[in-house]
Formats: C-alpha cells, structure tokens, sequence
C-alpha cells in the first residue's frame, strides 16, 4: 500500500531494468496505431471531463438568464455583467464568510481531535483496539439519513438550527472518525524506529508524538485538513436542512437559491459557480496526489 | 515504556483476578486510552447519541406534527407515542411498501451496481492508458480529473442546464438526427442522466487510484510473463489484475458506499421532484424534509435500514476478500 506513496513512480518505471534491446523494440514500435488509438480515446474522454466545465464558463458570459437555450448567441453579446452582478448584488461574499467559517472550524476541530487517535491505533494495540477501527469505518458509510433527522431535533433543542456551531458539529461526526483514519494511515507510513529512538532518548509517549511525529507527520496533516475542507465545502444535505437564513448559506447551498421553482436565473448561477470553482479547483491540483494515497491507504486493512 | 510499541504484547498469558488484570490493563495502556479519548468521546456525543435517538424515533410515530417546537414565543412539547416495530413493517410489508419501499430499494441497487461498475471499468481503461509511454500523458491526467477537482455542486448544475429541453445535450442529439429524450422529466430518462452524471463525476478518482496501483506493479513481472510467452490480454489477466487488487478492493468497496450514499447527485439533479429517480438515500431526505408533514419516523427508520445493509455488505465483502486471500496465498 504505501509504495503508492512514492512521488514519481511512473518517471521510474520507464527507465527501469532495460530488457533485450529488441523486445524494447518492439514494445515501442508495435503501438504505432495502438498509440493513436490511445490518443483518440484519451482526447475523447478529456473532452468528456472538461466539456460541462468549459460549457458552464461559456454560458456564465452570456447575460440573459435563458442565454443557455441559444448558446451561439453569447458569442455576439459576451460579457462579464453577471459576474459583477453576483459580487455586487447578492450575497455571495457572506457565503464565501460561512463556507469558510463552517469548512475552516470543521477541519481545525477534525484534524486536532482526530491527530491523537490516528497516532494510537497506528503504533499501539490495546484492548478494544479491533472495536475502535470497527467504529471508524462503520461511522465513515452513515448515510445522511440515519442522522439527519436526530440531529435536527437535538440541534433546534439546543437552538442551535441556522447557527454555525450547529453545523460544524455535524460536520465533526464524519470529520473526527475519518480524519482519525487518515492519519492512521499516514503514521503508519513513519517508521517505528523513530518512536523508539524517542523513548530511548527518555520522552513519553506524549512526548514522542508531539516532538517526533507530528512534525514529520505534517504532510499526512495537510492531507487529512484539505480532505475535511473540501468536504465541508461540498457538503449539500445538511447545510440546506440546518440552514435557514440566505445570509448564512454555504455555497452549496447558496448556488441552488439561484435556481428556485419560480425563477431560474441560470446566468448567475454559472458565473457563481465559476467564481466557486476556479480556487477550489486550483487548491485541488496542488494537493490530489496525496490525497488518493491518503484515501486509498488503510482502507481494507483495518 | 517499550510496551506500547511493541506490536505483540497484548497482555495473554499471566491470569491473576479480574480486577488486578484491569489494573494491569489499565497501567500498560493508560496512555493509548489517553489518546483515543478525544474520538471515543466525541463518536459518542456525535455520533453515538444522535443513532440512539434516532433509533428511538424510528420507534415512534413522530412527525413535524407531533415534535416538540418552538412558534414565536410559544413552546409546545412532543406529543409523538411509542409504536413499537409499526414503522418497520409499514416500511418492508405495508400496503404502500411495493412501490414505496421496494421500488427505490431495487433501483439503488441498479444505481450502485451499474455507476460503480461503469467507473471502476472506465477508470480501469483510462489508468491503463495513462500508464504508457505517451506524449502529452500529464497533460492528459490533469484533464480528466478535472470532474473530481471542481466541487460535485458545482458540476451537477452545470449538467442540469446541459440536460434540460432545449439545452446543449439534446441540441447536439437534435442535430444528429438522433431522439430527444426528456432527460429531467422522464422517469426511465431520469435514471439513465443520473447514472450519467455520477459516472462522470466518479471516475476520475477510480482512475487516480487504479493508475497508482498500476505503478506499484513491479515491471520485472511483466517481463516475466512475457518471456513466458503471454500475450497482451494475459498478461493483463494474470499479472495486472492480481497486481491491482488491494487496491482495487479498497477502491471498490469506497466506491459501493459513496455510490449508495449519494446525496448531492440526485438531490441537485432533480430537487425532491422525481419520485421514480429517487434513491434510498434521497427518498429517507424526501420523507424527513421534503414534503409535509415531515415524517420524521419513517425516515429515521430508512436511514437505519440503509445503514444495517452496508453494514451487512461491508462484513460480507470483507470476509469474502478474507477467503478469497487464503486462497491465493
């Protein structure tokens, strides 16, 4: 598992053991036509995967809200008025403020809470070890459903519906468990050897952990922090249902007020969308190859 | 102190009293108790709490009508009794269950198998190409994991306008001279653009994944199988595919419970207008919130039927993987 993490193996590979030059050969010349063929196909799917995406830029320049039905004639008239409109007129900065507030507090809470646990099934067995990693994957496949409607009862008991902190706590009940799998996962990567130089050297099991581990381990935190983040970012069942006032909503749940029943303003919503999508999006790419290790890891072996 | 490090101790052996074993127990382990206390507490507040209420409720006939809520300044207290397994059986053998609870509970299924199968046999083939020896192959990465980069919110909307009437979708099927289907309206469409939509959304992880197990494989294998005289789909059968399968495992069963839980797809497709289209998942949202009276009960009881089956699946799946190594090995 953990040879994924290997940063560039695919650079490797190719220079790796050089077989009999003439079976090389062959490799690399047989797929004349299998190398346009997997061009063709790969250049159809990219298309397939940036089309909706460049689909909705293109509408979001077009300012009527029924533009999306004439597509052509946004070429003539493209501007960028919905995209002044969305920053001016609408609420969007006061849901840039709650998606922060609520995905920022979700992973700060997750990754803080969770660092400690992950540490402890990855280096210690215990009893009722088995019972814990059983109780962080079952808690990672809750369907929203089984929570949902308890927690709305506690959370308008507590007068805590439409709030932030309402929210956050939610969001905590998937971040803590699977942030505290993730990191497992990642300590695992670190080699025991450290910890028990930690120990000859006279630290506690505290100390080990916080002077050894957890600055090597800052990676496997960033990892475990942006999952929560993108997470709470995306999240659309609860932040609707616990959500009420239109100055508090999260993007996920702002994105869809443009589209009502009544009225659907789909120009808006595209250049919202867009504005939504593009630094997410670049904060992805900067990250997603730890992430698929991070996801991938410890998955079946708990 | 090196106790805790060490993988095999896990206090067998000695049988003193039960108390003294405790404090043994205790004393070796305090410490690892120490630092699962933050979870443990927070699971059981979170978590822990919220399920045993929800169990309760599944229990009892509560709806928006009989909660406990607040009008102005006005408290009324919950007036909802206890019904025992009522909701369970109205749920699984009702009069309404056919086409209430089975209906959705058989196109989950449909939906599951068929999404996770399509991006987990796309991804497979879009990892595979990606892992040779290929001009603009970065390039060609970064594309196709654009749908996973942009927030699922986001694409799901942009989806719904290229699929509605008169949208790009059926424009370009209009100009071909191919049918115009009612992607959004009709239910048997319905169902197809949600797969649709899912597929797109889910394969750019599959892929990622699968291309890192590719990578993990080790070349010399290949050559291997290759002086043995493997042709292509041989050594795709026979190196490859037991080369992937930890991860393919994992990939899998993540792949079973995203596509069985997912929420946002369906929800931001169709709002709580499509009743044929809906899933287990959305239908309990559906029953909670979305119309009225809210029908707290019922939909609890949904989410803890949804919840014991992948229970049920995830035990399975992982003894099956269980045996399925014994055998290999």
């Amino acid at each position: 598992m953990t040879t994924t993490t290997e940063p560039t193996p695919a650079e490797v590979r190719p220079a790796a053991p050089a077989p009999a030059p003439e079976r090389a050969l062959r490799r690399g010349e047989s797929s004349r036509t299998a190398r346009l063929l997997s061009h063709t196909v790969l250049s159809l799917a990219s298309l397939i995967a940036l089309f909706p995406i460049v689909w909705l830029v293109f509408l979001s320049l077009g300012p009527d809200k029924d533009d999306y039905l004439h597509p052509s004639r946004i070429l003539d008239k493209a501007t960028l008025s919905n995209y002044t409109h969305v920053l001016q007129d609408t609420n969007f900065f006061q849901w840039l403020g709650s998606t922060l507030i609520v995905s920022l507090g979700t992973t700060v809470i997750g990754v803080l809470l969770a660092a400690t646990t992950g540490y402890a099934v990855s280096r210690m067995r215990f009893p009722g070890y088995r019972k814990l990693m059983w109780l962080l994957l079952v808690t990672q496949m809750f369907p929203i459903a089984v929570l949902i409607v308890p927690m709305y009862e506690i959370l308008s008991e507590l007068q805590l519906i439409d709030s932030y902190g309402g929210l956050i706590l939610v969001y905590c009940s998937t971040a803590v468990p699977y942030s505290a799998w993730l990191l497992k996962g990642y300590f695992d990567t670190i080699p025991m050897e450290i910890d028990e130089a930690g120990r000859v050297d006279g630290l506690s099991p505290f100390g080990t952990f916080l002077r050894l581990i957890i600055p090597l381990a800052k990676p496997g935190l960033a990892v475990a922090a942006f999952y929560n983040l993108i997470t709470a970012w995306g999240e659309v069942a609860f932040a609707s249902t616990f959500l009420l006032d239109d100055e508090k909503y999260t993007f996920a749940v702002g994105l869809s007020s443009f589209v009502s029943e009544h009225d659907a303003q789909w120009n808006y919503m595209a250049a919202t969308a867009v504005l939504i999508a593009v630094p997410v999006s670049a904060f992805f790419y900067v990250v997603q190859k730890h992430l698929v290790t991070g996801l991938t890891a410890g998955g079946t072996k708990g | 102190m090196t106790v805790a490090v060490d993988r095999a101790a896990t206090g067998r052996g000695e049988r003193p009293g039960l108390r003294a074993r405790l404090v043994r127990s205790y004393r070796r382990h305090w410490y690892a108790y120490a630092m699962i206390a933050p979870v443990v507490i927070v699971l059981g507040v979170l978590v822990g709490y919220p399920l045993a209420r929800g169990v309760y409720l599944t229990f009892t006939d509560a709806d928006s009508l009989n909660s406990a809520r607040t009008i102005g300044v006005n408290h009324i207290d919950a007036t909802y009794k206890f019904v025992g397994l009522d909701n369970y059986a109205d749920i699984l053998w009702g009069p309404t269950s056919g086409d209430r609870f089975w209906s959705h509970f058989v196109w989950t299924i449909v939906w599951t198998v068929s999404c996770v199968a399509l991006h987990y046999v796309i991804g497979l083939g879009l990892a595979l190409l990606l892992h040779q020896k290929l001009r603009g192959r970065t390039a060609y990465r970064l594309m196709l994991i654009l749908p996973w980069a942009v927030p699922t919110f986001v694409t799901v909307f942009s989806w719904r306008i290229m699929l509605a009437d008169g949208g790009f979708l059926n424009t370009a099927l209009g100009s071909l001279h191919l049918p115009q289907p009612a992607w959004l309206e009709d239910p048997f469409f319905q169902r197809l653009a949600a797969i649709m939509v899912n597929t797109w959304c889910g394969v750019p992880f599959m892929m990622v994944s699968l291309l890192g197990g590719l990578q993990s494989i080790d070349a010399t294998l290949y050559e291997a199988a290759e002086m043995d005289g493997a042709n292509a789909w041989q050594r795709f059968r026979y190196v490859t595919l037991p080369g992937l399968r930890t991860v393919s495992s994992t990939v899998v069963l993540l792949g079973v419970i995203w596509t069985f839980n997912q929420f946002t797809v369906i929800f931001l497709l169709f709002g709580t207008g499509a009743p044929d289209a809906q899933i287990l998942v959305t239908w309990a949202y559906y029953l909670g919130f979305g119309q009225q009276p809210r029908d707290y009960a019922q939909s609890a009881a949904y989410g803890v039927l949804l919840l014991s089956m992948l229970i049920v699946f995830t035990s399975l799946y992982r003894r099956w993987l269980a045996r399925g190594e014994q055998f290999a090995s």
